[in-house]
Protein backbone atom coordinates (compact mmCIF):
# COMPACT_ATOMS: atom_id res chain seq x y z
CA UNK A 1 0.00 0.00 0.00
CA UNK A 2 1.35 3.04 -1.19
CA UNK A 3 1.67 5.43 1.89
CA UNK A 4 -0.66 8.80 2.14
CA UNK A 5 1.88 11.25 2.89
CA UNK A 6 0.35 13.61 5.32
CA UNK A 7 2.08 17.23 5.26
CA UNK A 8 3.15 18.00 8.41
CA UNK A 9 2.90 21.44 9.37
CA UNK A 10 4.16 23.45 12.94
CA UNK A 11 1.81 24.86 15.12
CA UNK A 12 4.57 26.87 15.90
CA UNK A 13 3.07 30.74 14.72
CA UNK A 14 5.55 34.15 13.96
CA UNK A 15 4.81 35.80 17.22
CA UNK A 16 7.15 38.52 15.93
CA UNK A 17 4.59 40.58 14.62
CA UNK A 18 2.46 39.96 17.51
CA UNK A 19 4.77 41.49 19.80
CA UNK A 20 5.40 44.40 17.71
CA UNK A 21 2.22 45.57 17.68
CA UNK A 22 1.79 45.00 21.71
CA UNK A 23 4.94 46.73 21.88
CA UNK A 24 4.00 49.77 19.59
CA UNK A 25 0.42 50.26 21.48
CA UNK A 26 2.18 50.09 24.65
CA UNK A 27 4.86 52.67 23.61
CA UNK A 28 1.48 54.64 22.65
CA UNK A 29 -0.54 54.27 25.58
CA UNK A 30 3.12 55.44 27.96
CA UNK A 31 3.68 58.56 25.64
CA UNK A 32 -0.04 59.79 25.22
CA UNK A 33 -1.64 59.41 28.65
CA UNK A 34 -1.00 60.52 32.25
CA UNK A 35 -1.73 58.83 35.20
CA UNK A 36 -4.91 59.71 36.97
CA UNK A 37 -4.55 62.00 39.69
CA UNK A 38 -4.73 60.60 43.16
CA UNK A 39 -8.06 61.51 44.36
CA UNK A 40 -10.15 61.29 47.94
CA UNK A 41 -13.67 61.35 46.59
CA UNK A 42 -14.83 60.41 43.56
CA UNK A 43 -16.37 63.30 41.41
CA UNK A 44 -18.58 62.98 38.26
CA UNK A 45 -18.42 66.05 36.59
CA UNK A 46 -21.35 67.54 34.02
CA UNK A 47 -20.34 67.97 30.52
CA UNK A 48 -19.89 70.83 28.29
CA UNK A 49 -19.52 72.47 25.38
CA UNK A 50 -16.34 74.17 26.12
CA UNK A 51 -12.65 72.87 24.48
CA UNK A 52 -10.78 74.53 26.59
CA UNK A 53 -8.03 72.72 28.41
CA UNK A 54 -7.59 73.10 32.03
CA UNK A 55 -4.21 74.02 32.01
CA UNK A 56 -1.50 71.96 34.04
CA UNK A 57 0.18 74.24 36.63
CA UNK A 58 -0.87 77.05 38.34
CA UNK A 59 -4.39 75.72 39.45
CA UNK A 60 -5.76 75.99 42.59
CA UNK A 61 -8.38 72.69 42.29
CA UNK A 62 -11.63 72.77 44.73
CA UNK A 63 -12.83 69.42 44.56
CA UNK A 64 -16.70 69.24 45.16
CA UNK A 65 -17.83 66.06 46.20
CA UNK A 66 -21.67 65.21 45.66
CA UNK A 67 -22.33 65.31 49.88
CA UNK A 68 -21.16 69.20 49.14
CA UNK A 69 -17.37 68.33 51.13
CA UNK A 70 -14.74 70.44 49.51
CA UNK A 71 -11.37 69.45 49.00
CA UNK A 72 -8.30 72.01 48.06
CA UNK A 73 -5.21 71.21 46.14
CA UNK A 74 -3.01 72.59 44.17
CA UNK A 75 0.23 71.51 41.68
CA UNK A 76 3.58 72.27 42.37
CA UNK A 77 5.75 71.48 45.61
CA UNK A 78 7.54 73.98 46.47
CA UNK A 79 4.38 75.95 46.64
CA UNK A 80 2.61 73.20 48.48
CA UNK A 81 5.25 73.84 51.14
CA UNK A 82 5.33 77.38 51.36
CA UNK A 83 1.40 76.90 51.95
CA UNK A 84 1.57 74.72 55.01
CA UNK A 85 4.37 76.48 56.32
CA UNK A 86 2.11 79.80 55.95
CA UNK A 87 -0.78 78.17 57.93
CA UNK A 88 0.80 76.49 60.35
CA UNK A 89 2.38 79.72 61.61
CA UNK A 90 -0.57 81.50 61.01
CA UNK A 91 -2.82 79.55 62.97
CA UNK A 92 -0.22 78.04 65.55
CA UNK A 93 -0.82 73.77 64.31
CA UNK A 94 2.15 73.07 65.56
CA UNK A 95 2.80 70.50 62.45
CA UNK A 96 6.12 68.17 62.55
CA UNK A 97 8.14 68.03 59.36
CA UNK A 98 6.44 64.52 58.67
CA UNK A 99 2.78 65.80 58.79
CA UNK A 100 3.76 69.11 56.46
CA UNK A 101 5.76 65.83 54.42
CA UNK A 102 2.61 64.51 54.34
CA UNK A 103 0.71 67.51 52.48
CA UNK A 104 3.42 68.18 50.16
CA UNK A 105 3.48 64.79 48.52
CA UNK A 106 -0.19 64.37 49.11
CA UNK A 107 -3.13 64.89 47.28
CA UNK A 108 -6.14 67.43 47.80
CA UNK A 109 -7.11 67.91 51.66
CA UNK A 110 -10.25 68.34 53.01
CA UNK A 111 -10.36 69.20 56.90
CA UNK A 112 -10.81 71.79 59.20
CA UNK A 113 -7.75 73.78 59.63
CA UNK A 114 -7.99 72.88 63.47
CA UNK A 115 -8.26 69.74 62.56
CA UNK A 116 -5.31 69.69 60.16
CA UNK A 117 -2.70 67.81 62.13
CA UNK A 118 -4.49 65.31 62.97
CA UNK A 119 -5.84 64.84 59.66
CA UNK A 120 -1.92 65.01 57.94
CA UNK A 121 -0.92 62.16 60.63
CA UNK A 122 -2.96 59.62 59.07
CA UNK A 123 -3.12 57.68 55.87
CA UNK A 124 -5.66 58.28 53.29
CA UNK A 125 -8.01 55.48 54.80
CA UNK A 126 -7.37 56.14 58.50
CA UNK A 127 -8.91 59.34 57.85
CA UNK A 128 -11.91 58.19 56.28
CA UNK A 129 -12.60 55.84 59.23
CA UNK A 130 -11.73 58.35 61.58
CA UNK A 131 -14.10 60.96 60.08
CA UNK A 132 -11.72 63.55 59.58
CA UNK A 133 -12.36 64.32 55.81
CA UNK A 134 -15.65 66.40 56.22
CA UNK A 135 -14.42 68.89 54.03
CA UNK A 136 -13.14 72.24 54.25
CA UNK A 137 -16.20 74.06 55.79
CA UNK A 138 -17.77 77.21 53.06
CA UNK A 139 -19.67 79.09 55.01
CA UNK A 140 -19.17 82.72 55.45
CA UNK A 141 -18.87 81.97 59.44
CA UNK A 142 -15.16 80.81 59.73
CA UNK A 143 -14.44 81.71 56.23
CA UNK A 144 -11.96 78.86 56.43
CA UNK A 145 -12.39 78.13 52.51
CA UNK A 146 -11.41 82.19 51.90
CA UNK A 147 -8.30 81.43 54.07
CA UNK A 148 -7.03 78.51 51.87
CA UNK A 149 -7.60 80.92 48.68
CA UNK A 150 -5.84 83.58 50.13
CA UNK A 151 -2.86 81.16 51.66
CA UNK A 152 -2.72 79.54 48.20
CA UNK A 153 -2.56 82.90 46.19
CA UNK A 154 0.10 83.78 48.56
CA UNK A 155 2.03 80.47 47.93
CA UNK A 156 1.86 80.91 44.10
CA UNK A 157 4.79 83.65 44.29
CA UNK A 158 5.45 85.99 41.38
CA UNK A 159 2.99 84.61 38.92
CA UNK A 160 -0.61 85.24 40.88
CA UNK A 161 -2.16 86.72 37.48
CA UNK A 162 -1.51 83.33 35.77
CA UNK A 163 -3.77 81.15 38.77
CA UNK A 164 -6.48 79.56 37.62
CA UNK A 165 -9.25 79.05 39.96
CA UNK A 166 -11.07 75.64 39.25
CA UNK A 167 -13.91 74.17 40.78
CA UNK A 168 -14.44 70.65 40.26
CA UNK A 169 -18.29 69.91 41.36
CA UNK A 170 -20.17 66.69 41.27
CA UNK A 171 -23.32 66.60 39.02
CA UNK A 172 -25.64 66.06 42.17
CA UNK A 173 -23.81 68.56 44.19
CA UNK A 174 -26.98 70.82 45.46
CA UNK A 175 -26.91 74.14 43.92
CA UNK A 176 -26.78 76.21 47.30
CA UNK A 177 -23.32 74.40 48.16
CA UNK A 178 -21.79 75.99 44.65
CA UNK A 179 -23.41 79.38 45.54
CA UNK A 180 -21.46 79.46 48.66
CA UNK A 181 -18.39 78.74 47.23
CA UNK A 182 -19.08 81.36 44.20
CA UNK A 183 -19.67 83.94 46.93
CA UNK A 184 -16.43 83.23 48.79
CA UNK A 185 -14.69 83.86 45.61
CA UNK A 186 -16.55 86.86 44.96
CA UNK A 187 -15.85 88.31 48.14
CA UNK A 188 -12.31 87.54 47.82
CA UNK A 189 -12.73 90.15 44.46
CA UNK A 190 -11.78 86.61 42.09
CA UNK A 191 -14.26 86.99 39.67
CA UNK A 192 -12.92 84.53 36.64
CA UNK A 193 -13.27 80.87 37.44
CA UNK A 194 -13.04 77.58 35.87
CA UNK A 195 -15.87 74.93 36.04
CA UNK A 196 -14.23 71.39 35.05
CA UNK A 197 -16.18 70.05 32.78
CA UNK A 198 -15.69 66.67 30.41
CA UNK A 199 -16.41 67.79 26.34
CA UNK A 200 -19.87 66.88 25.22
CA UNK A 201 -20.64 67.31 21.28
CA UNK A 202 -22.46 70.80 20.37
CA UNK A 203 -26.35 69.63 19.69
CA UNK A 204 -26.78 69.71 16.07
CA UNK A 205 -28.61 72.93 14.28
CA UNK A 206 -27.92 74.92 17.03
CA UNK A 207 -25.59 78.12 16.80
CA UNK A 208 -22.56 76.72 18.52
CA UNK A 209 -23.02 73.73 16.06
CA UNK A 210 -22.89 75.75 12.81
CA UNK A 211 -20.34 77.76 13.98
CA UNK A 212 -18.28 74.42 14.24
CA UNK A 213 -19.45 73.37 11.27
CA UNK A 214 -18.18 76.38 9.51
CA UNK A 215 -15.19 77.65 11.26
CA UNK A 216 -13.35 73.78 11.29
CA UNK A 217 -10.78 74.65 14.29
CA UNK A 218 -12.22 77.51 15.46
CA UNK A 219 -13.96 77.81 19.05
CA UNK B 1 13.37 40.15 8.85
CA UNK B 2 13.18 39.23 12.62
CA UNK B 3 12.91 35.66 12.24
CA UNK B 4 15.59 33.82 10.35
CA UNK B 5 14.80 30.18 10.16
CA UNK B 6 17.70 28.45 9.17
CA UNK B 7 16.78 25.11 10.86
CA UNK B 8 17.90 22.64 8.40
CA UNK B 9 15.45 21.39 5.94
CA UNK B 10 15.84 18.15 6.00
CA UNK B 11 17.37 15.67 3.54
CA UNK B 12 17.02 17.38 0.61
CA UNK B 13 20.68 18.55 0.80
CA UNK B 14 22.40 16.28 -0.94
CA UNK B 15 23.62 19.13 -3.62
CA UNK B 16 25.95 20.26 -0.63
CA UNK B 17 26.99 16.98 -0.19
CA UNK B 18 30.09 17.26 2.09
CA UNK B 19 30.74 18.88 5.75
CA UNK B 20 27.54 18.86 7.23
CA UNK B 21 27.28 21.05 10.39
CA UNK B 22 24.59 20.94 13.03
CA UNK B 23 22.94 24.07 12.45
CA UNK B 24 21.17 25.40 15.59
CA UNK B 25 17.53 27.03 15.39
CA UNK B 26 17.88 30.94 15.98
CA UNK B 27 13.93 30.59 16.69
CA UNK B 28 12.85 32.17 19.97
CA UNK B 29 9.81 31.76 21.55
CA UNK B 30 8.30 34.79 21.55
CA UNK B 31 4.60 34.24 23.52
CA UNK B 32 6.04 35.37 27.32
CA UNK B 33 6.81 38.64 25.60
CA UNK B 34 4.04 39.15 23.51
CA UNK B 35 2.05 38.31 27.32
CA UNK B 36 4.46 40.75 29.18
CA UNK B 37 3.61 43.56 26.30
CA UNK B 38 0.09 42.88 26.88
CA UNK B 39 0.03 42.89 30.23
CA UNK B 40 1.68 46.23 30.45
CA UNK B 41 -0.85 47.56 27.88
CA UNK B 42 -3.76 46.63 29.89
CA UNK B 43 -1.78 47.97 33.12
CA UNK B 44 -1.26 51.39 31.30
CA UNK B 45 -4.94 51.72 29.94
CA UNK B 46 -6.33 51.42 33.29
CA UNK B 47 -4.20 53.40 34.78
CA UNK B 48 -3.76 56.20 32.75
CA UNK B 49 -6.25 59.18 31.85
CA UNK B 50 -6.25 59.59 27.67
CA UNK B 51 -8.12 63.05 27.49
CA UNK B 52 -7.34 66.28 29.59
CA UNK B 53 -10.55 67.52 31.47
CA UNK B 54 -12.22 70.78 30.12
CA UNK B 55 -13.26 73.83 31.87
CA UNK B 56 -15.60 76.04 31.32
CA UNK B 57 -15.03 80.06 32.05
CA UNK B 58 -17.16 81.69 34.44
CA UNK B 59 -16.63 85.19 35.10
CA UNK B 60 -18.16 86.41 37.93
CA UNK B 61 -19.92 90.15 38.23
CA UNK B 62 -18.60 92.68 40.91
CA UNK B 63 -20.78 93.31 43.84
CA UNK B 64 -22.17 96.95 43.16
CA UNK B 65 -23.42 98.30 45.70
CA UNK B 66 -24.55 102.01 43.93
CA UNK B 67 -27.96 101.48 42.46
CA UNK B 68 -26.68 103.65 39.40
CA UNK B 69 -23.59 100.99 38.28
CA UNK B 70 -26.06 98.38 37.98
CA UNK B 71 -27.03 97.64 34.81
CA UNK B 72 -30.66 97.62 33.75
CA UNK B 73 -32.93 95.16 32.18
CA UNK B 74 -35.27 96.10 29.91
CA UNK B 75 -38.39 93.87 30.56
CA UNK B 76 -38.99 93.30 26.50
CA UNK B 77 -35.82 91.76 26.21
CA UNK B 78 -35.21 89.26 29.55
CA UNK B 79 -35.78 85.63 29.75
CA UNK B 80 -35.98 84.41 33.24
CA UNK B 81 -34.75 80.88 33.75
CA UNK B 82 -35.30 78.89 36.94
CA UNK B 83 -34.07 75.70 37.87
CA UNK B 84 -36.41 73.57 40.20
CA UNK B 85 -36.00 70.15 41.73
CA UNK B 86 -35.10 66.88 39.46
CA UNK B 87 -33.97 68.74 36.83
CA UNK B 88 -36.78 70.57 36.12
CA UNK B 89 -36.98 74.03 34.21
CA UNK B 90 -39.23 76.94 34.62
CA UNK B 91 -39.37 79.68 32.69
CA UNK B 92 -40.82 83.23 31.95
CA UNK B 93 -40.56 86.03 29.32
CA UNK B 94 -39.78 89.39 31.29
CA UNK B 95 -38.33 89.26 34.99
CA UNK B 96 -41.89 89.33 36.59
CA UNK B 97 -41.81 92.88 38.41
CA UNK B 98 -45.44 93.27 37.86
CA UNK B 99 -47.21 91.42 40.33
CA UNK B 100 -50.43 91.38 38.18
CA UNK B 101 -47.96 88.81 35.45
CA UNK B 102 -48.77 85.77 37.92
CA UNK B 103 -52.45 86.25 37.12
CA UNK B 104 -51.97 85.01 33.60
CA UNK B 105 -51.91 81.31 33.40
CA UNK B 106 -50.04 80.97 31.01
CA UNK B 107 -47.00 82.75 32.33
CA UNK B 108 -45.20 80.62 34.42
CA UNK B 109 -44.25 77.66 32.71
CA UNK B 110 -42.29 74.47 32.96
CA UNK B 111 -39.90 72.40 30.45
CA UNK B 112 -37.12 70.06 30.67
CA UNK B 113 -33.52 69.80 29.59
CA UNK B 114 -34.35 67.62 26.81
CA UNK B 115 -32.79 68.33 23.25
CA UNK B 116 -35.96 69.08 21.45
CA UNK B 117 -39.29 70.45 22.71
CA UNK B 118 -36.98 71.70 26.00
CA UNK B 119 -35.83 74.56 27.46
CA UNK B 120 -33.14 75.04 24.48
CA UNK B 121 -36.29 75.84 22.08
CA UNK B 122 -37.59 78.13 24.17
CA UNK B 123 -34.20 80.46 24.16
CA UNK B 124 -34.00 80.35 20.41
CA UNK B 125 -37.05 81.44 20.48
CA UNK B 126 -36.72 84.54 22.44
CA UNK B 127 -33.00 85.55 21.01
CA UNK B 128 -34.77 85.65 17.58
CA UNK B 129 -37.38 87.71 18.92
CA UNK B 130 -35.63 89.75 20.73
CA UNK B 131 -33.08 90.54 18.04
CA UNK B 132 -36.51 91.36 16.21
CA UNK B 133 -36.63 94.74 18.52
CA UNK B 134 -34.36 97.66 18.01
CA UNK B 135 -33.07 99.96 20.31
CA UNK B 136 -32.80 103.86 20.63
CA UNK B 137 -30.35 103.59 18.45
CA UNK B 138 -32.05 101.57 15.73
CA UNK B 139 -29.59 98.70 16.48
CA UNK B 140 -30.67 95.20 17.15
CA UNK B 141 -31.12 94.14 20.66
CA UNK B 142 -29.96 91.31 22.96
CA UNK B 143 -31.52 88.93 24.79
CA UNK B 144 -30.53 89.06 28.58
CA UNK B 145 -31.30 85.40 30.24
CA UNK B 146 -31.65 85.82 34.06
CA UNK B 147 -30.67 82.40 35.87
CA UNK B 148 -32.21 81.59 39.21
CA UNK B 149 -31.39 78.68 40.99
CA UNK B 150 -33.58 77.41 43.39
CA UNK B 151 -31.79 75.57 46.61
CA UNK B 152 -33.20 72.32 45.05
CA UNK B 153 -30.97 72.58 41.85
CA UNK B 154 -27.96 70.77 41.83
CA UNK B 155 -24.79 71.23 40.09
CA UNK B 156 -25.18 69.72 37.15
CA UNK B 157 -28.27 72.10 36.19
CA UNK B 158 -26.45 74.78 36.60
CA UNK B 159 -23.59 73.49 34.31
CA UNK B 160 -26.07 72.31 31.67
CA UNK B 161 -27.74 75.94 31.35
CA UNK B 162 -24.50 77.39 31.26
CA UNK B 163 -24.03 75.42 28.67
CA UNK B 164 -27.42 76.40 27.37
CA UNK B 165 -25.75 80.01 26.97
CA UNK B 166 -23.09 78.51 25.33
CA UNK B 167 -25.02 76.47 22.67
CA UNK B 168 -26.77 79.66 21.88
CA UNK B 169 -24.37 82.03 21.66
CA UNK B 170 -26.41 84.36 24.56
CA UNK B 171 -23.84 87.08 25.04
CA UNK B 172 -25.56 88.60 28.09
CA UNK B 173 -26.83 86.16 31.12
CA UNK B 174 -26.68 86.57 34.95
CA UNK B 175 -27.06 84.46 37.80
CA UNK B 176 -29.22 85.75 40.44
CA UNK B 177 -30.36 84.86 43.82
CA UNK B 178 -33.89 83.43 43.08
CA UNK B 179 -37.04 84.93 44.84
CA UNK B 180 -39.37 84.07 47.40
CA UNK B 181 -41.95 84.97 44.70
CA UNK B 182 -40.49 82.91 42.07
CA UNK B 183 -40.30 80.15 44.94
CA UNK B 184 -43.74 80.45 45.07
CA UNK B 185 -44.89 80.04 41.51
CA UNK B 186 -42.51 76.85 41.27
CA UNK B 187 -44.07 75.45 44.53
CA UNK B 188 -48.00 75.75 43.03
CA UNK B 189 -47.03 74.61 39.37
CA UNK B 190 -45.03 71.35 41.14
CA UNK B 191 -48.60 71.05 43.25
CA UNK B 192 -50.55 71.33 40.10
CA UNK B 193 -48.38 68.84 38.01
CA UNK B 194 -48.29 66.73 41.05
CA UNK B 195 -44.04 66.79 42.11
CA UNK B 196 -43.30 63.05 41.46
CA UNK B 197 -44.50 62.93 38.33
CA UNK B 198 -42.25 63.66 35.46
CA UNK B 199 -41.53 67.46 33.40
CA UNK B 200 -44.47 68.25 32.00
CA UNK B 201 -43.83 68.69 28.12
CA UNK B 202 -43.35 72.81 27.07
CA UNK B 203 -46.06 74.32 26.69
CA UNK B 204 -46.19 75.05 22.98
Amino acid sequence: MPKVKMPRKSTNIDMTAMCDVAFLLLTFFMLATKFKPDEPVTVVTPSSINTTLLPDSDVLLFTVDKDGRVFFSMDGQPKRRKLIEDLNTQYKLGLDEKEMRNFVVGASVGAQIKDLKQYLSLSEEQRKTAGLDKGIPTDSANGELGAWIDYGNAAQGTNLNKVKYCIKADNQTPYPKIKEILDTFKKKKIQKLNLVTNLEEAPKGTAAWEEQQAGGKKK
Amino acid sequence: MAEMDTSSSGGKGKKHGGTKSKKQSTRVDMTPMVDLGFLLITFFMLTTTMSKPKTMDLIMPKDTENEKDQNKVKESTALTILLGKDNRVYYYEGLAQDPNASANPDFFKATSFANTGGIRDEIIKKRDEVARLRNAKGEPEDVVVIIKADDQANYKNFVDILDEMAINRIQRYATVDISDQDKKWIQSTEAANGVSSTPTPPAK
